[in-house]
């Protein structure tokens, strides 16, 4: 999709949905010093893939760890060190993915060096890299008002919410998600809740979480203009 | 909205079934066609039975077939799906020969069909070689792969495989179970069917009538393991965890599983667990037969913690059954139960009948984690594992694997 879509000639927002399916890349890591060389090597859409794939995936433990890395060398390398400085990683600090690969690289190799071991896992606790395809698709759903969103936000799927806050980054020239990138095209008008959806954080939480707290904001900043 | 789809809608929320029929406009009048061994009996079928009428009524022109096989070839494909599930067997040239004649007669029934089909799905290995004897294929062809393949004894596979990798695509559970293949390899959790006699809800009347007909005390706590006669579940650690929590808090034990009688590891498995069990009044070993959805149904119902405490699994969809019926689950760490038991959250992993007695004695004491748990893992399924679920990752499959193998798909 080109940005132009999604906030259309007439600073309309389109509303898409997604569906994410995994892929086996047949790459496995069984310890640390096999995460690496499987890093330098693995499409960077898996690497997109383990930092993201997470919200679309079962889960409720380890917030902290929301990273598959993280969470590999917490539960199946059981190394609390690497676990801390790989669940720091920002994706969306990265433009490029191919930065973020290399960081990855970094600190795996940074606590190889510190170890008197290579830290590994059980065979089958091994890290198995995935990737994945999206395919997107339109709701049909079309938003003039930003004050419209307020009604329309509950009801978005969690793909819809994963398309427009989280994929976007990806798409966006600006690394944005759609909303603040829509009502941008408003100019300052909505520069306050442009300001308030970039403080929300979309690591700690699952995607369900996410939209209530995005309705939340929308919610609160329209009762605010209001008064 | 009209049919079965209404039906589901009122499960899992109008918006899921909204997205599905977005989904499936890239596909509106795509003749698919899915071919498996039989109509009935098995999980396969199951699934078959609801998901190609759910897709119709998406608009897809969704067909099933089956393949028609005598003995020596139902004998020959059993050896192969043992086979890969790992057990080391000799295959006779004649079980070789019956596979490749069955497959022949079958391809000339089903060739026009599936020459002209635009996506054909081949379920497991019995039909997996008709792709060789329709050269001129239209469609997408992808091999479904419902086995657990993770460590197949290799010259069994190596034959299979000559025919696995002519496909487009192939399906499987987990990534774990992938082999290398040289095509795209989706990964596709398995689901429960929430409408199926095993999940439906029941009327209280008829659970309190199984509770009567099994000699079930409803005042002391109940756990259940439902599964086959099979040593890979366990039943006899089972019954090891369930006497060490026994001795702390009251306890009583339900083995129920079907399918040992014609079975001979799975009636040996049985005597031992009735030797194990010893008269032990509070273990009640339930051999059901196949039909007795409904039964199953009541047991984990009535359960308070449900256990599928297996040393090897392929993916163990009972535990997505028993946290739909809001029980936390106390598994086996190994397979596609890891996927379904969030630790902590939906229930407990455990390695040993020690850490299950150990989780047993833990949610007896403290009933209210029970509700807790529960709860979560009935909103894990609802999410994850149901029917509607795998309807859409099939919608997504098709339409990812008509476009190419691009990693971003719009329409």
């Amino acid at each position: 999709m080109t940005t132009d879509e999604t906030a259309g000639a007439d600073n309309i927002l389109v509303i898409k949905n997604c569906a994410l399916i995994t892929l086996a890349t047949g790459r496995r890591a069984m310890n640390l010093r096999e995460l690496g060389l499987e890093l330098a090597e693995v499409a960077a859409n898996s690497i997109y893939y383990h930092f993201w794939g997470g919200l679309l995936r079962p889960s409720f433990a380890d917030p902290e760890y929301q990273n598959d890395f993280a969470g590999w060398a917490l539960n199946s390398l059981h190394d609390t060190r690497l676990a801390e400085r790989l669940a720091i990683v920002d994706p969306t600090t990265y433009h490029d993915l191919e930065d973020l690969r290399r960081d990855l690289i970094d600190i795996v190799e940074d606590r190889i060096e510190e170890s008197e071991m290579v830290p590994w896992a059980r065979r089958e606790q091994q890290f198995t890299f995935v990737e994945s395809q999206i395919v997107v698709f339109d709701t049909e759903i079309r938003v003039h008002d930003p004050a419209a969103l307020v009604d329309l936000l509950p009801s978005l799927s969690a793909g819809a919410i994963f398309y427009h806050f989280i994929d976007a980054r990806r798409r966006n020239p600006e690394s944005i998600d759609d909303f603040r990138r829509w009502l941008l095209g408003f100019g300052d008008r909505y520069a306050k809740l442009i300001q308030r959806i970039a403080g929300l954080d979309p690591h700690f939480g699952s995607l369900t979480e996410l939209r209530e707290e995005l309705s939340r904001i929308f919610r609160s900043y329209f009762e605010w203009e209001r008064q | 909205m009209s049919g079965m789809l209404d039906e589901y809608a009122r499960v899992v929320g109008h918006d899921v079934i909204r997205e599905l029929r977005q989904l499936a406009k890239a596909l509106q009048g795509l003749t698919v066609v899915n071919v498996n061994s039989t109509r009935e009996g098995g999980g396969v079928a199951e699934i078959l039975n609801r998901l190609v009428p759910l897709q119709r009524e998406l608009g897809l022109n969704s067909l099933w077939e089956t393949i028609a096989g005598d003995a020596p070839f139902f004998a020959s494909t059993k050896t192969f799906h043992n086979a890969l599930q790992g057990v080391e067997t000799m295959v006779p040239k004649s079980m070789l020969d019956a596979f490749e004649q069955t497959t022949q007669t079958n391809a000339e029934r089903l060739h026009d069909l599936l020459k002209d089909a635009d996506v054909v799905f081949i379920h497991d290995p019995q039909p997996v070689g008709l792709i060789a004897r329709v050269p001129e294929r239209r469609g997408k062809w992808i091999w479904r792969c419902h086995i657990d393949v993770s460590h197949p004894y290799r010259p069994v596979w190596k034959y299979l495989r000559q025919y696995a990798q002519q496909y487009d695509a192939s399906v499987w559970h987990l990534a774990a179970f992938a082999q290398p293949m040289g095509h795209p390899q989706y990964l596709i959790p398995p689901s429960i069917d929430p409408l199926a006699e095993k999940n439906v809800t029941l009327d209280p009347v008829e659970v309190d009538r199984t509770v009567e007909e099994h000699h079930l005390d409803r005042g002391r706590p109940i756990v259940v393991q439902v599964s086959r006669f099979d040593r890979f579940k366990d039943p006899l650690g089972v019954i090891s965890a369930y006497r060490m929590a026994k001795k702390y808090v009251p306890l009583q034990l339900v083995l129920a599983g079907g399918g040992a009688s014609d079975d001979p590891e799975g009636a040996k498995v049985l005597e031992d667990v009735n030797t194990a069990a010893n008269g032990d009044p509070d273990i009640h070993v339930l051999l059901l037969p196949p039909d007795a959805h409904r039964t199953i149904n009541a047991l984990q119902r009535i359960a308070d913690i449900v256990l599928q405490k297996s040393t090897r699994e392929g993916f163990g969809l009972t535990v997505s059954e028993a946290m739909w019926k809001e029980k936390p689950v106390i598994g086996g760490n190994v397979g596609g139960i890891r996927l379904q038991v969030v630790d902590y959250q939906t229930g407990f992993l455990v390695s040993t009948p020690e850490g299950a007695a150990n989780r047993i004695r833990y949610l007896i004491r403290h009933r209210e984690k029970i509700g807790e748990m529960g709860a979560k893992a009935h909103r894990l399924v609802l999410e994850n594992f149901l029917l509607t679920r795998q309807l859409r990752d099939y919608l997504t499959l098709m339409v990812a694997i008509r476009s190419g193998s691009k990693e971003r798909i719009e329409f």
